[in-house]
């Protein structure tokens, strides 16, 4: 509904905008900025902006104590394999219910989603004692599976809604056209749902790296990710400003960077595709 | 409309997603419902047998209950509210013709992206803190008393700090729809004589209506089981304890499993009835 | 050779019956019609045919072998959609080239047909373009080179030209119907418009509520309809449709008489009337008459007729061209 306006107009609106965004984003960057001051300018009364002495030291003494690569790696493989498994089972489904909907369709959806909303902390003594049992406590493949099951129905629900844009007509040409099932998916259905793949991805991607009531319970030493690395400076180490700063910005600067580039398919991806 | 062929294909390709989330639901569920029958504390001996509903009336009748469930539905509720007003004022303003919209667009999703450990940490500490954070710096610099945040007003910092990070998802989806919003539409009103407040009420709000269902059954899901936030900012204390952190307690810091498992009987139940309230909701407003 | 039988082929979706059973014969180089208001089953008993949707009843047979469930893939037939259903993101050549990848077809000799097929559509120029990038008509030939590039044994057509322009529309027509001279494959045609099935058909369909109402030829239909739905349907501008004495006269319980069969006279006639809008196209002139009972009959007069607004006219019908109906609408 944008129209066109006086340029005074403009200028305001900007004006405003812009100075809210600021207000929003103004914690990330006071954090970033605190990661490359000293401890005693992270604390200084009055505050300093961008006039102190610029010094990348808390980074090289986060990484020498904690070993971030190691959390690194876990958040991305983690984040990683939960989202692509994830979307290798819910690509089908989301296939069947948008093109050969049911009465019980919209049901399944529904039940799908509630599960989410079955309080992760009610079972968790129980996945506890599974992981236990199956030797999966504090590995990689575990923490994947578990991510990878409390994303999936927000992984079907997306796909269905995007898929549900591309015209049936379409799909039945391709049946026409002596395509299989396999091959109507593979070449016509997938090429056809790749922006909306691609928002699913990195919206779970994101979700899956942010998670941190499993990724906390359920790992210890070899299997955390980035959300219990940054967990372990709550306290005392959480008076260094500077460093808490440092392995902050460490812990969110990949989805940021990430989120960056491809800010047109997150957007989209952050609507869950539930409206257009 | 289809054949048999893709119909038995189409149950055959949904059966793998809908087996897992079955399994993921219905085992961990049966346990905890077995566990919630049961004297089981692992660091006295493990499971000391039958409790009946001991567990139950024990969980119910604890000082922390009640005040658990209140802190939970006003936490849910004062986020879902503040996302959602902030969110439809936002995305009226970032709507308008503006230079660097999309410079805007990114700095306000921006906290999305920013996990909850972090955030909780950062807030706590860098702005929340009474003696060295930013605010107790603002708040002395105008001569007022630096406010103790997380003890003095806990409640009102954890919906700050949720907040802000479901205020660019509440914003992102409003703003999708303000923009799908027919401008002949308000053009047309405009020319009939309505005024801002009257086209707002009549043509805008019923148009996002859909978009805040969304926007509510999302962040509820979500909010009903923030953890982390709570987990590294107040510890549950200060009468923020949630009904989630509550059970959380009584499992791994007690490690009184009967006791937590029925109180996550309790909480389950809880979700299932806002579940039902929202699901009705949600599947009318789906089918428009 | 493209033989296609349907016998007692019935559908329902749910309880709803949408084709009571129905036979039907489309014999081999065939242009076939079907015909009919939204709603009446039409594009449903296409896609019968295709195998998108399963009968309930019944069976169907290509070339004299079952294919009553048959997959669409193997019944060797190729549609066009109404909405040209290309597929976005391949080009041109691309989208062409698809079924005879699904076939397994040695490149060389699908390019071959691709460009032979890209030439007679005139499309050679625009292979290399996204779908996105053609106007109307070229995606609408897209669709059709995508079709004939198979050879298969039919065509099936779902309104294929209700998204065109009017002026695109005629062109369309007289292209398709060229390609059907030039390929003698069989071709079944859906449409809701007459003017299509009369001018293209060698064999129309007439569909009301799934129910098959008439089949035979463009002039069998405009000449000697079967009942009043038919006679109402097919011919434009619509039969007229008279009650009262002058079908009493004639023993009907209705007459029905097209525009183009009355004589219009200053003087004298068996109806009398006041004009009211008269359309003048030049060659024809359209009047719509109101009579003194309320109601109206439209008249198709020569063009250079010249009658001003709320002038009295008489009318009368040419007596051997009057159908007649009985009290079921059928045509005695």
């Amino acid at each position: 509904m944008a129209r066109a306006v006086t340029n005074n107009r403009k200028a305001l609106n900007t004006a405003i905008a812009w100075s809210i965004g600021l207000i929003i984003f103004f914690p990330i960057l006071w954090t970033i900025l605190t990661s490359f001051k000293t401890e005693a300018q992270a604390i200084s009364n009055p505050p300093v902006f961008l006039f102190f002495d610029w010094t990348l030291e808390n980074y090289s003494v986060v990484q020498e104590r904690s070993n971030y690569m190691r959390f690194l790696w876990n958040s991305v493989f983690i984040a990683g394999g939960s989202t692509v498994l994830g979307l290798i089972i819910a690509v089908p489904a989301a296939w069947s219910m948008a093109f050969v909907p049911s009465r019980r369709t919209k049901d399944i959806l529904l039940w799908m989603l509630s599960t989410k909303m079955l309080p992760a902390v009610g079972v968790l003594y129980p996945i506890y004692l599974l992981f236990i049992k199956l030797g999966l406590l504090d590995t990689r493949i575990g923490l994947t599976i578990v991510l990878m099951l409390i994303n999936l129905p927000i992984i079907v629900w997306m796909l269905y809604t995007y898929f549900r844009e591309i015209p049936g007509e379409i799909l039945e040409a391709a049946r026409m056209d002596g395509a299989s099932l396999k091959n109507e998916i593979l070449y016509v259905l997938t090429p056809m749902a790749v922006p909306g793949i691609a928002s699913t991805l990195l919206l779970n991607f994101i979700l899956a790296w942010n998670e941190a009531f499993w990724t906390l319970n359920l790992t210890a030493a070899k299997a955390a990710p980035l959300t219990a690395f940054i967990a372990s400076y709550s306290s005392p180490e959480g008076l260094f400003y500077a460093k808490l700063s440092a392995a902050s910005t460490m812990a969110i600067a990949p989805i940021l960077i990430m989120g960056w580039f491809s800010q047109k398919q997150l957007v989209r991806g952050l609507t869950f595709g539930a409206v257009k | 409309m289809a054949t048999q062929q893709s119909r038995s294909a189409a149950r055959l390709m949904m059966a793998p997603a809908v087996i897992l989330l079955l399994g993921w639901m219905l085992v961990p569920l049966t346990m905890t419902l077995w566990f919630s029958f049961r004297k089981y504390l692992p660091l006295r001996g493990g499971d000391l047998g039958w409790a009946g509903f001991d567990n139950y009336t024990r969980f119910i009748g604890s000082s922390s209950f009640w005040p658990s469930v209140q802190a939970t539905l006003v936490i849910v509720g004062g986020v879902l509210i503040i996302t959602v007003v902030l969110g439809i004022i936002l995305a009226l303003l970032l709507d308008q013709p503006m230079w660097g919209q999309g410079v805007v667009r990114i700095l306000v999703i921006a906290p999305f992206f920013v996990m909850p450990t972090v955030s909780a940490l950062v807030w706590k500490n860098m702005f929340m803190d009474p003696v060295n954070g930013l605010f107790a710096y603002v708040w002395k610099f105008f001569g007022a008393a630096p406010v103790e945040w997380l003890s003095q007003a806990s409640m009102q910092s954890i919906i700050m700090i949720v907040s802000w990070q479901w205020l660019p998802f509440a914003t992102l989806i409003l703003l999708t729809a303000v923009q799908s919003l027919d401008s002949e539409q308000l053009e047309a009103a405009e020319m009939d004589g309505a005024s801002f407040m009257s086209r707002f009420w009549y043509l805008i709000l019923p148009h996002l209506a859909r978009a805040i269902t969304i926007v509510v059954l999302i962040q509820t899901i979500f909010l009903l089981s923030i953890f982390a936030e709570i987990f590294v900012t107040t510890g549950g204390a200060f009468g923020t304890k949630t009904l989630s952190y509550l059970i959380f307690q009584r499992v791994l810091e007690s490690q009184n499993v009967g006791l937590g498992s029925a109180g996550g009987v309790y909480a389950i139940i809880l979700a299932n009835i806002v579940a039902i309230f929202l699901m009705r909701i949600v599947g009318k407003n789906l089918d428009a | 050779m493209g033989s296609i039988t349907l016998s007692k082929v019935s559908k329902s979706f749910g309880d709803v019956e949408v084709i009571p059973p129905l036979d039907l014969e489309i014999n081999d180089g065939e242009f076939v019609v079907f015909v009919g208001p939204s709603g009446c089953g039409k594009s449903t008993l296409l896609r019968l045919i295709a195998g998108l949707e399963d009968l309930t009843s019944g069976a169907i047979s290509i070339d004299g072998a079952d294919a009553t469930n048959a997959s669409p893939a193997k019944r060797g037939l190729a549609m066009v959609f109404q909405s040209y259903a290309l597929y976005p993101h391949m080009s041109v050549r691309k989208n062409i080239n698809f079924p005879l990848k699904m076939a397994g077809m040695d490149q060389a000799e699908a390019d071959k047909r691709i460009n032979a097929a890209a030439k007679v559509l005139n499309l050679t120029d625009y292979l290399d373009r996204r779908p996105g990038q053609l106007s109307g008509g070229q995606r609408q030939r897209v669709a059709i080179g995508r079709a004939i590039v198979r050879e298969p044994s039919a065509f099936l057509f779902d309104e294929p030209l209700s998204n065109l322009d009017a002026a695109l529309r005629v062109n369309m027509r007289l292209e398709i119907c060229d390609l059907h001279k030039t390929l003698a494959t069989t071709m079944i045609y859906v449409t809701h418009d007459q003017v299509e099935a009369m001018t293209m058909a060698d064999k129309i369909v007439v569909l009301h509520d799934g129910y098959i109402e008439q089949v035979g030829s463009p002039l069998e239909l405009y000449e000697s309809p079967v009942n009043k739905f038919v006679a109402g349907f097919i011919g434009s501008p619509k039969m007229n449709f008279v009650t009262g004495p002058s079908a009493q006269k004639r023993n009907a319980d209705s007459i029905g008489i097209r525009p183009e069969h009355i004589d219009v006279s200053s003087e004298s006639g068996e109806w009398e009337g006041v004009v009211g809008v008269s359309e003048h196209l030049g060659s024809d002139t359209f009047l719509h008459v109101k009579l003194a009972d309320g109601g109206m009959i439209n008249v198709r007069a020569s063009g250079d007729l010249k009658v001003k607004y709320g002038e009295k006219i008489f009318m009368s019908p040419q007596e051997e061209r009057i159908h007649r109906f009985d009290p079921q609408g059928l045509t005695i």
